[in-house]
């Protein structure tokens, strides 16, 4: 395990169990002789999102499953506020609320009905329901939807409902397990302004998540896992500084303008590092984003035309290139059911 | 209003805060929660139903094709003419029917499990047999409509049964409480088969010789001696016989005292079975 920065609150010390929303220490979850996870240790802080990235197969959802009393924890041990997993599953099931990764809703119910229902099981008065359905189908944008058989709910619809039918106790702990994928781009931005409003009001946020965007847009901190175990663990910067920044990548409109440019951009950065992979095409690492405008200024000042500019940001592959040495290649067929299962 | 806005301050802190107070928690559910929850999950199995109509048609066309078929098919073969077959057999339809409609359950279980639904109700703090004993509670509308069935449809070919109304509405309840009985053991296929294919199927191999390996449709006598020893020991033989003493007589008898007994008898087997088997998913 690389450890990017030193984390004060990994300490077996009462102290930490005190300000700890999260302790787990070597946790293990087999299945037959597969090891999903893999003796996991992790601290997650009072009313902090804290994003577990890692590929399809990794064992964040089995992970997952086992912090809410889904799947029998085979080794180690899990604290919620404090309170053993393993040991009061009943006490630990009043802290969290789960968004799973296929929308947990009544398919046959409509949107207020589900809110309802869910909200009579955890012992609320029938009027109380009521009005918690109506508060949460409003603070969710499902108002107009609330009386529609769900089959006529987007997927961004059914997966806000399904939080939504998370949040109506106000549980101080909240999974999102892999809150947006397969969302367009817009309502994953619309999650994601929904999510960082949970933060707000003092919840704490366990988020798994494939893509490193999604883990750099909302969580605090995060833990890269690849296998069952923790590779990495740091705040998003760190995470990215250790991987190397974004690149520019550029394609001269005229091929013949290349030499000139890799001069002009040398020259910006002392000698820093420009690759050549095609003629006329030019990438240029950067250590900070807003030198891509530096790099676009000073070639327009040469009078050099850019017919197209692009700027990469690291992606998961890079931070598994990185970390691990290996890339973050398609889970065998295997794995992928395997996750299934433990699903 | 002011209690109610009261239980809801209590049950729900205002947005904005949340409570990480641990030690007021319950380590498990009490009794009158477990009571309420199971009602919570009955309601939506009404609503589920009610949106599906489709649900009631074993119950609702099964009972009287069945009575029809049987009566005109073997009620000259067997008792000599329907008149004198319909108090033999109106009961042993009702056990056959009552026990398809808890066949059911196992399948709706099934089905229900694999909508991921179910992965909520387990992260739910509600009491464990909530989420099983709920839909069982909801079916007790459907046996109901069953025997309901079955007896209007036998009166209108002709059968009176002497034990009168109250000796039908105890037959009644005595399938209903079958039924319900039977529900678990079919929940627990229900929780262990891998579809809900898998528990139709299961179901079947179990519920038809159940039901034509007893003394439901033909007289114990007519059978050869090695297949009376099972016929006598099939606890639908008893439930039968209860339902024919009740029905016919309104007599409350041992037989009705010994489908209680096997009803009881399911129930403390495969309400454990499932428990675990569905919690341990």
């Amino acid at each position: 395990m690389q450890n990017i920065r030193t984390d004060p609150s990994v300490q077996t010390n009462a102290a930490a169990s005190a300000t700890s929303a999260v302790r787990i220490r070597g946790l293990v979850k087999t299945f037959g002789d597969y090891t999903a996870v893999n003796h996991i240790d992790l601290d997650i802080r009072r009313g902090e999102i804290f994003g577990v990235l890692g590929p399809n197969g990794a064992g964040k959802t089995t992970m997952i499953n086992m912090l809410a009393t889904l799947l029998a924890i085979d080794d180690g041990h899990a604290e919620i506020f404090g309170v053993d997993v393993a040991r009061e599953p009943h006490k630990i099931r009043q802290l969290i609320g789960v968004t799973g990764q296929y929308a947990s809703v009544d398919e046959k119910l409509t949107g207020r009905e589900n809110l309802q229902l869910i909200a009579r099981l955890q012992g609320l008065s029938r009027t109380a329901a009521r009005s918690v359905a109506v508060e949460l189908l409003e603070e969710f944008g499902l108002g107009a939807a609330a009386d529609k058989p769900l089959s006529t709910f987007s997927g961004g619809m059914r997966r806000r409902l399904d939080l939504a039918a998370s949040l109506i106790t106000r549980p101080p702990l909240i999974f999102l397990d892999e809150p947006t994928t397969g969302l367009d781009p817009r309502t994953r931005n619309q999650m994601w302004e929904t999510i960082r409003n949970l933060v707000a009001g003092g919840v704490t946020v366990l988020l798994t998540t494939q893509y490193l965007e999604e883990a750099d847009q909302l969580a605090d901190r995060i833990a890269v896992i690849d296998r069952g175990q923790i590779v990495a663990q740091g705040t998003p910067g760190e995470l990215k500084a250790s991987i190397g920044g974004s690149s520019l990548q550029l394609i001269l409109g005229d091929a013949g303008d290349e030499d000139r440019a890799r001069a002009v951009i040398s020259e910006l950065f002392a000698g820093d590092v420009v690759h050549v992979p095609d003629p006329g095409a030019i990438t240029v690492s950067l250590q900070v984003a807003s030198d891509a405008a530096t790099v676009l200024l000073a070639l327009r000042d040469h009078s050099i035309d850019v017919s197209s500019i692009k700027v990469q940001e690291p992606s998961l592959d890079d931070v598994f290139l990185t970390i691990t040495g290996e890339t973050a290649t398609e889970p065998s067929p295997t794995d992928a059911s395997r996750e299934e299962i433990s699903a | 209003m002011s209690t109610t806005q009261t239980t809801q301050a209590a049950r729900r802190a205002p947005i904005g805060t949340v409570s990480t107070d641990t030690s007021q928690l319950p380590a498990r559910p009490g009794l009158v929660e477990s009571w309420n929850q199971t009602m919570g999950f009955a309601a939506r199995a009404l609503k589920r139903m009610r949106r599906e109509p489709e649900q009631f048609s074993d119950v609702a066309i099964q009972p009287i094709l069945f009575t029809v078929m049987f009566g005109f098919i073997f009620g000259g073969a067997i008792s000599g003419d329907i008149a004198n077959y319909l108090p033999l057999m109106v009961p042993g339809i009702l056990a056959m029917t009552c026990l398809t409609a808890s066949m059911d359950t196992g399948v709706q279980l099934r089905e229900d499990m694999d909508t991921g639904i179910f992965d909520r109700f387990r992260t739910l703090p509600v009491a464990r047999i909530a989420p099983l004993a709920g839909p069982m509670v909801a079916d007790l509308v459907r046996y109901a409509i069953a025997a309901s069935l079955t007896f209007l449809t036998g009166i209108a070919m002709g059968y009176r049964p002497e034990g009168g109304a109250l000796g039908v509405i105890a037959a009644i309840i005595l399938v209903v409480v079958t039924g319900w009985s039977l529900s678990w053991a079919f929940a627990y296929i229900g929780t262990v088969v891998r579809s809900a294919q898998g528990a139709q199927g299961i179901s079947m191999m179990i519920l038809f010789p159940l039901t034509f390996l007893s003394n439901a449709f033909v007289p114990v006598e007519s059978l050869p001696n090695w297949l009376q020893w099972f016929v006598t020991i099939n606890p639908i033989s008893h439930v039968v016989s209860g339902v024919r003493d009740l029905a016919n007589t309104g007599a409350v008898t041992a037989e009705v005292g010994w489908a209680l007994v096997g009803c009881a008898v399911v129930i403390a087997i495969f309400a454990p079975l499932a428990l675990r088997s569905y919690q341990r998913r």
